[in-house]
């Protein structure tokens, strides 16, 4: 359907969601280069100046505050309209506070899904409609294709690249006036299509994966967003023997090795983070792979299964997608087995449920 | 894209052909440097000088108390910070309004930082201040009462002259920040009794980046600009010439133009808000409403019920600029601080837009913008997830 439509020849009014990045400013430029109407639009989800900023007496550089000059010098040079939506309440109420209750609930979040399912989908989306236009348009690594009359969600032709598994939440009616104009093309050729273009962003570096934790210290993160304070609980071995002392369960994620200060004959991992009763579990390899595991919420592209269903789940961005059976529950969650067991079963990641390269669905790991 | 269509003026303006005109010798020709003492710098001084008489005679101003600058914000700036520095020791109080231009507002607050104490007067739901309660702020430390001469936001027009009268009873420098008011309505900076006054080029026909800032003989002021000579060692850094010829020339052509321009924008700006009124339901006008109490090219309303930023955005995508409360391109989220200071509630205050139109609008462009603003906040309306009017 994509493909379709952005190569008809009416001309269709298209916002493209713009992040200064190369992919969204070759998405943008092709578009144009087709003869639509591009407006750009930049969502300002959070005030980086408040990493340099606190008290408005001093000033400092600001990367990615950047990002939105990037994305606006892209514009200009496209000679497109251009503006900067500011999310940062819609942001802090939907993504941030999100990440920080599943951190202290002792869950592991993937912040990007939500932003995808709530700031693009639904925020921007609404703001392209008010603009009257007809697609929202983003650099995505995946692909709408039309299956029995309906659309469906399918990964992009990168496969290093692929992010469908940030979109599974998107609905029919979304992916009807979405586009993912990059969704056929390779990394590499989006580089070149920059190239073409003389899109200046042509060389700029990936973006890191959590974008308001610029430095990776997500304890410092939390502790600057819910403050810090009396948090330290047992360090608790699988066999129920007590090893130590942890300093807050956010400070721990499943599988994690190095940190823990504890002595052992072998190595140790944690296993399980237990929020009520403040402990971290902790055990030797072979207790970090699972075959069995529970998601909550599912939601799904495909008339919601009565039966168990053989998918491909993929457990975490960039995870190869392993043979599953989902069986549904009757409150909206599924049992999945797979095939064989799997390291990296994480509570509160997304699985997502493949067929071939269509995504059918998918829920949270609980 | 129509053709363009710019209510935006109380942002900037186009440069005046003759301005540019009068400009050009000064890029082409021209080069020497004011401070110089052979040739080339005499004839650039001769033009410096003569721009510094226009801009007094503008303002009925002396010509030995006009400082060029770069604009508002420096004017305001240096007014401001010129004055505390100068006098921190006899005191440190200052008395603004709460629906300044930034450039006071937040040198306030960079004085606040810095010790002084800052008394913010509010204003009632139309804009307007009490006087009363401006003259009860003044205390024995009060060094400097700055007071806009007209807002920019929704046009009001503060009663400098009553202002001044009860500064100078009270023994108290005034400052005002003129800069929406300068070559669009008469200032007589002596009969007005103003201390100190700031001026801004782009908003009347000259370029961006150049302005003047009035003070009154026998005012001291602090620089913030040493290493130089210039404006008799106030403002140091080397003229600004070709844009400062451009100020002279634009001040002079306001003094000429003006009245009938004003003449000009007020009925098109009474066609507008008639427009309006008669098209669209659930607007709200802000600001003081009777002609002598505000700006005649200014018209600030909300659209219940919508944003004002997916407004501003469809109007622009129809070739029509205007600008909504919150300005600011980095993406402000803060409702504007001037719809704060009314009291207009935060949901309506999102929804506000300001028309601000110049000499060169057609009562053509104002019909063409109140039919693509209603038919703009009809659709608006319908996919709205508010609609409460």
């Amino acid at each position: 359907m994509t493909y379709e439509i952005i190569r008809s020849t009416t001309p269709k009014r298209i916002v493209v969601a713009m992040s200064g990045g190369v992919d969204s400013s070759v998405c943008a430029a092709l578009l144009k280069e087709q003869g639509h109407e591009v407006i750009g639009i930049t969502m300002q989800v959070w005030d980086y100046s408040r990493f340099t900023n606190p008290d408005g007496k001093t000033f400092g550089s600001c990367c990615s505050l950047d990002d939105v000059y990037d994305a606006r010098r892209v514009a200009e040079s496209l000679q497109m309209p251009f503006y900067v939506v500011n999310f940062e309440r819609e942001f802090q109420r939907h993504v941030i506070d999100n990440f920080c209750d599943e951190y202290f609930a002792g869950r592991t979040p993937n912040p990007c899904v939500l932003c995808n399912q709530v700031l693009k989908f639904e925020l921007l989306m609404r703001k392209a409609q008010a603009l009257n236009a007809d697609y929202l348009a983003t650099g995505h690594y995946a692909q709408i294709r039309e299956v029995d009359g309906q659309p469906a969600l399918f990964q992009g032709r990168d496969q290093h690249k692929d992010q469908s598994y940030f979109l599974f939440t998107l609905t029919p009616q979304q992916m009807r006036q979405t586009l993912f104009p990059l969704g056929a093309m390779t990394k590499g050729e989006v580089r070149a299509q920059a190239q073409r273009f003389g899109l200046q962003v042509a060389e700029k570096a990936e973006s890191q994966d959590i974008c308001f934790v610029p430095d990776g210290d997500y304890a410092g993160f939390l502790e600057t967003q819910r403050g810090s304070g009396q948090k330290n609980g047992e360090i608790i071995h699988h066999n129920g023997q007590m090893l130590g002392q942890h300093q807050g369960i956010y400070r721990y994620t499943i599988g994690q090795r190095k940190g823990l200060g504890l002595s052992w004959p072998e190595p140790l991992y944690v296993v399980g983070i237990d929020a009520t009763q403040n402990r971290v579990i902790v055990g030797e390899k072979p207790l970090l792979s699972r075959r069995d595991f529970q998601v909550r919420r599912c939601l799904w592209n495909i008339e919601p299964p009565q039966s168990p269903l053989h998918v491909d789940c993929r457990i975490r961005y960039r995870h190869q997608p392993i043979a599953a059976r989902v069986c549904p529950r009757a409150d909206g969650g599924a049992e999945i087995a797979f095939t064989s067991p799997q390291k990296g079963v994480t509570p509160g990641q997304a699985a997502v449920f493949y067929l071939a390269d269509r995504v059918i669905g998918g829920g949270w790991i609980a | 894209m129509m053709t363009p269509i710019y209510l935006d003026h109380n942002a900037t303006t186009a440069v005046h052909p003759t301005v540019v005109d009068a400009m050009l010798p000064w890029l082409t020709q021209h080069y020497g440097n004011p401070s110089s003492v052979h040739w080339a710098g005499r004839a650039a001084n001769a033009a410096l000088e003569k721009a510094r008489e226009q801009v007094a005679s503008l303002l009925n101003a002396s010509v030995n108390d006009i400082i060029f600058t770069s604009g508002g914000t420096e004017g305001d700036n240096f007014a401001i910070k010129g004055t505390a520095l100068q006098r921190a020791e006899q005191g440190r109080h200052l008395i603004t309004t709460a629906v300044e231009h930034p450039a006071v507002l937040e040198t306030c607050r960079a004085l606040e930082r810095q010790g002084w104490q800052v008394s913010y007067l509010p204003v009632d739901s139309q804009g307007n201040l009490d006087l009363a309660q401006l003259e009860s702020n003044i205390q024995p430390q009060t060094q400097l009462i700055s007071v806009m001469w007209a807002n920019n936001e929704i046009g009001n027009i503060y009663p400098l002259a009553e202002i001044s009268v009860i500064a100078k009873a009270r023994g108290v420098c005034l400052h005002s920040d003129a800069v929406q008011v300068a070559g669009r309505l008469p200032i007589d900076v002596q009969a007005t009794g103003l201390d100190l006054a700031v001026i801004s080029g782009h908003k009347f026909g000259a370029p961006k980046g150049v302005g003047a800032l009035f003070v009154k003989s026998g005012n001291r002021l602090e620089p913030l600009m040493h290493g130089g000579s210039q404006e008799r060692h106030r403002r140091g850094g080397t003229s600004n010439l070709a844009s400062i010829v451009g100020l002279g020339k634009a001040c002079e052509l306001a003094g000429v133009e003006m009245q009938q321009n004003a003449v000009h924008v007020a009925q098109l700006r009474e066609r507008l808000q008639q427009g309006i009124r008669r098209g669209i339901r659930g607007v709200f006008f802000h600001g003081a409403q009777q002609s002598d109490h505000r700006l005649p090219n200014t018209l600030n309303a909300s659209f219940a019920g919508i944003s004002g930023e997916s407004l501003l955005m469809s109007l622009d995508l129809k070739g029509i600029a205007v600008s909504s409360g919150s300005a600011c391109s980095s993406g402000s989220l803060e409702a504007s601080h001037v719809m704060t200071a009314l009291g207009v509630a935060p949901q309506l205050a999102q929804s506000s837009i300001r028309f601000s139109l110049g000499p060169t609008n057609t009562a053509a462009e104002i019909d063409y913008v109140i039919d693509e603003l209603a038919a703009a906040v009809s659709r608006l309306r319908q996919i709205s997830p508010f609609e409460n009017f």
